[in-house]
């Protein structure tokens, strides 16, 4: 019987391998999400199989209420939305982590005390760590992506060295745990440690920078479900969370490469707020306004576009009528792509879900390394709602907060039209050099707006 | 827990974890976000300390509850997860 169960762990942690192999293909990418579930679903069998005594009604409604609150948020979230969706799983994991090995702690307290050797305090202790901390930060994340609470990092003096006294309260009691493991009061000392410094790594860190955020938290979900596996010597629950454990790391590393920055420097936080001090002096940029009709006849006469989206273009909802002005361009037999800079977007390949949506083929949209040397012999690049990722300052001014972050390289195409509101800031809160650049249009208005008033006009000069 | 069981449980844990760094850093950008709800859905596999956790009959009925608490966290994880990730890879289309 065991021996059925744990093959029953070794196929389903064999399903999540491949099916994560499979979505390293766009077409086969939804094969692999499938056989990732069908892989769920046997583990979960196979531990209900397990348990001698079932107490089915309580499991049953936990699981219903449970696949209840996940299916209805899950058909109900806009794209737009899926960062925060992302952070508030997140949280949900480590929470559920957090929440097992407290169970499993009370539940060996009160019958075998015996059993919580060295090695079992130690799973419990990381467990209760990384779990609680993954829970508080994905709040922290969640309440910020959703504007709940301010995106500006919130710093005060003294808050490394805080932090530093907390993980060092954290080891005393951790130690004192070890020298008398009946005792509940350590283990909460441990866990109000722990939910603390969630709170504290996150609030530091500036809206912009939440892509590293919640790319790292979804790495300790991972860590706090293999932590988990380590108290249950559970092969199946250390498999798949190292799995996510590596994902997360990967896609963090991928999202400080894209901004130039290193991950301490992430963590350390306050990034928008020293930007905003330094960004206030220098000239003004003086800019050349287009209006919708030269916009349309630029676009009708390109032979070549590329289209900068950036997270400004889905919060104006211009996507679908984007789609609307790249049929009228293939009308015209115009080369129509978009180019994604790795942290266009809230979270690492937002852009390309937002485009998705509003059918634009996948085909279509080149990352920044591939498109990056088309742009100089592009006839017109639109940007819309994006700004620091097409600032030339990130190349060529050192005193700039963004310099060495790479760039899309709008400014060599023969023309750039920008779509923008109005003379703001990027998100970084620099000032964009490219919108005083002699080849550079500024469009103001709504994106929505002004982008239909364009495609109508094409369509009157077809 | 004996020394030579946890040895074997992290020849698994580095294992997986250098076979997750080899499979996802070919994953392609443009999939990145359904990477990343797909990811949170697996590590929705807590679903199974969970599960084990709350079947305690009678002992202590904060551990039980503790469990049950984890069970509904976990299966929204995982629910959520698998369907919205699949909502997504539903939209990726080539024409």
């Amino acid at each position: 019987m065991t021996i059925g169960i744990e093959i029953a762990y070794l196929i389903a942690s064999v399903l999540f391998i491949i099916g994560i192999k499979y979505l390293g293909k766009t077409k086969d990418a939804r094969k692999g999400n499938v056989i990732s579930a069908v892989g769920m679903v046997i583990a979960i069998a196979a531990t209900l199989f397990t348990l001698e005594v079932l107490t089915l009604l309580e499991i049953g409604i936990a699981i219903l209420v449970g696949s209840a609150i996940g299916l209805y948020y899950a058909q109900k979230v806009a794209m737009t939305k899926i960062p925060e969706m992302v952070a508030l799983f997140n949280g949900f994991g480590g929470l559920a982590s957090f929440a097992v090995a407290l169970s499993d702690y009370y539940f060996k307290r009160d019958t075998d005390l015996a059993s919580l050797d060295a090695i079992n305090l130690t799973s419990i202790i990381v467990s209760v760590l990384i779990g609680a901390v993954t829970f508080t930060g994905s709040m922290v994340a969640y309440l910020k992506l959703d504007g709940k609470v301010s995106g500006q990092p919130i710093t005060f003096k003294g808050q490394h060295l805080l932090n530093l006294l907390l993980l060092i309260a954290f080891v005393a009691a951790s130690v004192l745990v070890f020298l008398d493991p009946s005792q509940v009061n350590y283990i909460i000392i441990l866990i109000v440690i722990s939910l603390l410094l969630g709170i504290l790594t996150v609030i530091p860190i500036g809206g912009a920078d939440m892509p590293v955020v919640i790319s790292l938290l979804n790495s300790y979900s991972g860590m706090a479900a293999c932590a988990t596996g380590f108290i249950l010597s559970n092969n199946v629950l250390i498999v798949a969370g190292s799995l996510v454990g590596a994902s997360g790391i990967i896609l963090t590393q991928i999202m400080c490469k894209a901004m130039n920055r290193s991950l301490v420097n992430v963590l350390l936080g306050g990034f928008g707020q020293t930007v905003a001090a330094g960004g206030a002096d220098g000239p003004a940029v003086v800019v050349k306004e287009i209006g919708v009709e030269e916009t349309a006849m630029l676009f009708d006469s390109a032979s070549s576009v590329i289209v900068v989206p950036g997270y400004g273009m889905a919060v104006a909802q211009a996507q679908h009528v984007i789609r609307e002005l790249m049929e009228q361009c293939e009308k015209r037999n115009i080369n129509f792509r978009f180019a994604i800079h790795p942290v266009a977007g809230r979270m690492p390949g937002h852009m390309n879900v937002l485009l998705a949506e509003a059918n634009i083929s996948y085909d279509k949209l080149i990352e920044m390394d591939d498109i990056n040397d088309d742009f100089s012999n592009t006839d017109l690049v639109f940007v819309v709602g994006a700004n620091d990722v097409v600032n030339p300052a990130a190349r060529t001014n050192p005193q700039s907060p963004i310099f060495g972050m790479p760039i899309l390289n709008a400014d060599k195409a023969r023309t750039v039209i920008v779509s923008k509101r109005s003379m703001g800031k990027g998100y970084a809160g620099v000032e964009n050099e490219l919108f005083g650049y002699p080849n550079c249009l500024m469009l103001f208005g709504d994106a929505k707006q002004t982008i239909t008033k364009v495609v109508s006009e094409m369509k009157d000069m077809a | 827990m004996s020394i030579s069981a946890l040895i074997v449980l992290i020849y698994v844990l580095v294992l997986a974890s250098y076979l997750g760094f080899e499979l996802i850093s070919k994953v392609p950008p443009t999939l990145h976000t359904p990477l990343m709800s797909g990811s949170n859905a697996i590590s929705g596999i807590t679903i199974v300390g969970a599960l084990i956790a709350s079947n305690e009959l009678g002992y202590s009925t904060l551990s039980k509850w503790l469990g049950l608490v984890a069970l509904v966290l976990a299966t929204i994880n995982v629910v959520g997860g698998y369907v919205v990730t699949d909502r997504m890879l539903k939209m990726f289309k080539k024409k």
